[in-house]
């Protein structure tokens, strides 16, 4: 046989036992209990696998010079394309990022033995072969650590995005009673477009007590402070009276020491007193009924 | 251009301490990130809900003004190899302070903030040290205990 070049020697053996790398390459994964059978059907595994390894082929036939390669080179579009939604998916599904590379990296065992049968006791041209399969195949899986970890903030930032602008109901509980239970952060964006709702539902409803429930307000830091005093202001303005609930033993601490002063803003530890306060204001008590 | 080495923490002012993590601050978002991912360690490693309240909020505080005055920066979180303090620096490449006792002052602001932010982490973080200098930028170092 006529001495072939590394490349050609790893093209040969993709070419020749396609169908049987990807069975074995399955394999591995799963005894490195890394094929989440949990989380995808064989199906899908096998699919995935097979549409992976078909542009890694197409990557190495085209994009590697002598012995050298970049996976940021257009030859691997393909490659990256595939490992973006294969990605996608495993992120979505819960697939954590070493369960990924090490999805990646099972596929060199498939590989070696072929490439030892290959070299025939050829023992240099096999190291040679071994050793540009290990640097395609570490690559391949540094590149898919780094999708899929870009994928996974991606993700997040989208799912942070969707909470901040979790949109926050004013709720009326009683006859010109409103409240506004605030959840999560509240940066400027969304302070203006609460308060914005909140005034116009004042005018509707013709309210005259409003609470201001904080109990889902994690951190109250100056600026959050600052937009719920300017929303009691406001609140004012329009004759409404503005109760702030739900400010626990530990924010009131950290609000001490930031030096917030909430003036004449009537502050109430939970919703519940708040709630009974706002009642009186609007001529009603909360009474047991006698049978009880 | 590359900052003069004074208005940056480094490593030795550190001490033996492990970097746990690193942010990127540009958005409102990230402001919220770093300040959960402070509370994430603190709850982690046993420390009380009031103490993770009040350095969250100082973390939230000093993250705020690197994004909302210096146009940005990079915030670290450091824990000693004992896991008994928690060491956080909020660095920019902003504007820089012309005045820091102006600026710790309660109720000064340049933009129409309460202005008591800055003094307020002071209070609030167990240790608290700034380095400034116009044009040079701000850092700030905090540390709590665990
Ligand atoms: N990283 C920084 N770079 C440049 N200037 C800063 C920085 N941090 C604070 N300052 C200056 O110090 C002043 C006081 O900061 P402080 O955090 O106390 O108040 P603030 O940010 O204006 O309002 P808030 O009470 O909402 O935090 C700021 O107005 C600003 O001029
Ligand atoms: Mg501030």
């Amino acid at each position: 046989m006529m001495p072939q070049s590394a490349t050609a020697n790893i093209l040969t053996v993709l070419d020749t036992d396609f169908k049987g790398i990807i069975e074995e390459w399955l394999g591995t994964q799963v005894k490195e209990g890394v094929k989440r059978s949990d989380l995808f059907s064989d199906a899908e595994s096998r699919n995935q696998n097979r549409e992976l390894l078909k542009a890694f082929s197409k990557g190495i036939r085209e994009g590697v010079a002598g012995e050298d390669f970049d996976l940021d080179d257009d030859k691997w579009d393909d490659l990256r394309a595939v490992l973006a939604d294969v990605s996608r998916e495993r992120v979505n599904r819960g697939v954590t990022p070493t369960e990924m590379a090490t999805f990646v990296l099972a596929l060199k065992t498939p590989l070696f033995k072929r490439l030892e049968a290959l070299a025939d006791s050829d023992h240099s041209m096999l190291l040679r072969d071994v050793m540009l399969v290990t640097r395609l195949v570490d690559a391949f899986a540094i590149y898919t650590n780094e999708i899929f970890i870009n994928e996974r903030e991606q993700i997040i930032d989208r799912q942070r995005q969707e909470m901040l602008e979790l949109s926050t109901p004013v709720v009326e509980l009683w006859d010109r009673v409103l409240t506004l239970p605030l959840i999560g952060t509240l940066d400027s964006a969304r302070a203006q477009e609460v308060m914005e709702n909140l005034l116009q539902t004042i005018l509707e409803r013709q309210a005259e007590v409003v609470i201001m429930d904080i109990t889902g307000v994690g951190t109250v830091d100056t600026q959050v402070a600052q937009h719920l005093l300017r929303a009691a202001a406001a609140v004012r303005l329009m004759g409404a009276e503005c109760i702030i609930s739900g400010i626990s033993p530990m924010i009131a601490q950290t609000m001490v020491q930031l030096g917030i002063d909430v003036g004449t803003v009537s502050t109430r530890s939970s919703i519940r007193t708040a709630l009974s306060d706002a009642l009186l204001t609007v001529g009603y008590v909360i009474k047991k009924t006698e049978a009880q | 251009m590359p900052l003069p080495s004074y208005a940056k923490f480094d490593e030795s002012d550190l001490g033996a301490q492990v970097l746990l993590s690193q942010h990127r601050l540009k958005t409102s978002g990230d402001a919220v990130t770093a300040r959960q991912a402070v509370a994430r360690y603190m709850k982690e490693n046993g420390a009380s809900a009031l103490s993770v309240t009040r350095f969250a909020t100082a973390v939230s505080e000093i993250v705020r003004n690197a994004i909302n005055h210096a146009g940005g920066g990079e915030f670290s979180i450091y824990v000693d190899r004992r896991r008994k303090t928690l060491t956080v620096v909020c660095w920019d490449n902003g504007p820089g302070i012309a005045d820091v006792d102006l600026a710790l002052s309660d109720g000064y602001t340049s933009g129409g903030g309460l202005g008591r932010g800055l003094g307020g982490a002071k209070r609030l973080a167990g240790r608290f040290e700034i380095r400034t200098a116009v044009n040079a930028g701000t850092s700030v170092l905090m540390s709590v205990n665990l």
